[in-house]
């Protein structure tokens, strides 16, 4: 029998404005076992990023059931939340989000400095493993806006395992990038994947960059096609 | 944490303009309040020098009701006897006490055999006010200090009268039994007119006046006291009250009443008005520090929302968020303080090297020596740091109150 780390039932989320309500998700389920490279491919507005930010412990639910590594995350405060994402959930951004003011190592040691509590030995081991494993070493000591694009999205890779996480989502991690580095960053995580036995959840809405997936969810209008 | 504060440094660096322009505003309210205080100090020193050492000393003592009645120089308001035994006795005891002097101050007439005018005379004796009034010598403007026999009198008394030194007067006065007596004096030395009610008096031997005035014993109107440190002047009239409230008068009330410089001179409110100029000064630094501060962080909030999502999404916790915003405030409170204290020290320093004069009463060229404590320094610094903080509490609570999903859709 499969272990999940994600489970999702009924999920639903409604975003409420002033006039009108919008159904962003209806009633999906799924299941995202261990060590497993799922993505959700579909339009934008499709409900990708709304579903990763529910599974991310970003944002709430409306109804249905979520149980995030077992846990039914809904029910956690703000602190409790954050607290859950340090410990268990990585993320890479679309815009790479690296800290401007801090060097590629520093960009990675960040989550090691703010969520864990380890020694500096430790962290430095740690941070030029992962570059390592992202073949950024050589750039360790470069500013943000001194390496390219795909080199963003390898430090964003690496951070986001920092604090060696169970789950890492990626919410269109390849659409500022081109084809060709689009293509080598999926392998990037996917290498990782089978490395640190990593579960890696991305979302796209370009199907052909997303070859030798475990699972491939296509979402449309707010929900999984099956 | 020092990561923290690195990290805290380098948001700093990132906005250089924008930091070194903040830092330039709060050292200049720095500067602004350092050389005021100093300026401001300097004068108010010298000026409070000038009213205790030409003639009032720190501290009187009279007989109670005397000063009320200062204006007619009351005869039958003295101290005398047993009472002025014990007081000298309590003078000596007291350490903080440089030195004291007993003078007799009456009203009455001078002339010069041509033309008479009115005199208020205070009798001293001249050694002993060496110790409290040591601006007493200085104010001569011609002769010397008197002996018994001589008179010294204000310049303007001397141009109205036309005298000259050594020219021969007589002083013509009533006692206390209101008895008229008469003597003959020698100008010895004119003296400058100083600033306050008593700076017009002239001055005779202790001696001469007790002749004067038929005394058979020693009857002081007012006893004068200089301190080793001005600063111990709260302690010591404490001390004073405390040890001279044991004597009485007849009817068993406290016989004296004991006064500090600040009650007996209209100057006073001067000095205070000074004090609160320096603490308006201070409120307009405050505004200053608060303002720029507060709106430099609110802008870095508005402009690090995504940063600050992402910071939050990969699981900072909101106390380190709010953390990383209140050092940055911090810094550049600490960095505008320090700057601002260096460069007003100079500034300070390089006035003092310019040896700036100004004219207090009827005294010119007073030399100004601004001075800052190092308490003055450290108070200063404080505030712009304890305000920093304060000024960084709402940005930084704004910073780490922020829905992460909301601050990554920006």
């Amino acid at each position: 029998m499969p272990e999940y780390l994600v489970k999702a039932n009924n999920l639903k989320k409604v975003y409420h404005t002033e006039e009108i309500e919008i159904e962003a998700l209806k009633s999906i389920s799924f299941t995202i076992e261990k060590a497993s490279f799922v993505t959700f491919i579909g339009p934008s507005g499709s409900g990708k990023s709304t579903l990763l930010n529910l599974v991310g412990c970003l944002d709430k639910k409306t109804s249905g059931e979520l149980l995030v590594l077992d846990q039914d995350v809904s029910g956690f405060n703000v602190k409790e939340r954050t607290a859950f994402r340090g410990e268990n959930i990585g993320f890479i951004f679309q815009d790479f989000n690296l800290i401007p003011v801090l060097t590629v190592f520093e960009n990675i040691e960040y989550p090691l400095i703010m969520v864990k509590n380890i020694s500096k030995t430790e962290r430095a081991e740690t941070v030029m493993s992962l570059l390592e494993a992202v073949g950024m070493a050589d750039q360790r000591n470069k500013m943000p806006n001194q390496i390219s694009g795909g080199q963003k999205q390898r430090v964003a890779i690496a951070r986001a395992l920092t604090t060696q996480p169970k789950l890492v989502l990626a919410d269109e991690p390849t659409a500022n990038l081109d084809h060709d580095t689009a293509y080598k960053i999926i392998n990037l995580m996917r290498d990782i994947k089978d490395k640190f036995g990593t579960s890696f959840v991305f979302s796209t809405h370009d199907p052909k960059i997303v070859n030798e997936v475990n699972v491939k969810y296509t979402i449309e209008d707010g929900k999984i096609k099956e | 944490m020092i990561k923290i504060m690195r990290i805290a440094f380098k948001n700093l660096y990132r906005q250089k303009r924008r930091t070194m322009l903040t830092v330039f505003i709060i050292a200049f309210g720095v500067i602004a309040v350092l050389l005021f205080s100093a300026i401001a100090g300097s004068f108010k020193s010298m000026m409070v020098g000038q009213i205790t050492d030409s003639m009032l000393g720190h501290i009187q003592i009279h007989r109670k009701g005397y000063v009320e009645s200062l204006d007619n120089m009351p005869l039958n308001l003295v101290i005398q006897d047993e009472a002025l035994d014990k007081t000298a006795e309590v003078l000596d005891e007291i350490p903080t006490i440089e030195g004291f002097s007993f003078r007799i101050l009456f009203g009455g007439m001078l002339s010069d055999y041509r033309e008479t005018t009115n005199i208020k005379l205070a009798a001293l004796d001249p050694e002993k006010e060496k110790n409290v009034i040591p601006l007493l010598g200085g104010r001569i403007k011609q002769g010397r200090i008197l002996k018994e026999g001589e008179i010294v009198l204000p310049d303007l008394i001397t141009k109205g009268l036309k005298l000259k030194l050594n020219s021969d007067v007589v002083i013509i006065a009533n006692n206390a039994d209101g008895s008229v007596n008469g003597q003959g004096f020698k100008l010895s030395g004119i003296i400058e007119s100083a600033v306050g009610p008593s700076g017009k008096y002239g001055y005779i031997h202790i001696n001469d006046a007790k002749t004067i005035l038929r005394m058979m014993n020693t009857q002081i109107s007012e006893i004068a006291i200089r301190l080793k440190d001005l600063e111990t002047l709260p302690a010591t009239m404490n001390m004073l009250n405390k040890k001279l409230s044991s004597i009485k008068d007849a009817e068993g009330n406290p016989l004296l009443e004991i006064h500090p410089w600040m009650k007996l001179t209209p100057f006073y409110n001067i000095a205070q008005m000074i004090d609160m100029m320096a603490l308006f000064i201070k409120v307009i630094l405050i505004t200053i520090v608060l303002i720029s501060i507060m709106n430099v962080m609110i802008m870095a909030v508005y402009e690090r929302v995504k940063e600050i999502g992402t910071m939050s999404a990969i699981g900072t916790p909101a106390a380190k968020i709010k953390l990383l915003f209140i050092y940055e405030g911090l810094f550049l409170g600490i960095i505008g303080a320090v700057s601002g204290t260096v460069i007003g020290l100079l500034i300070i320093a390089a006035t003092r090297a310019m040896n700036l004069t100004v004219a207090f009463g009827r005294t010119d060229d007073i030399l100004l020596k601004p001075f800052v404590g190092i308490s003055e320094i450290i108070i200063v610094a404080v505030i712009v740091i304890i305000i920093s903080a304060i000024a960084v509490i709402q940005p930084a609570f704004k910073a780490s109150k922020l829905e992460p999903i909301d601050a990554l859709r920006q």
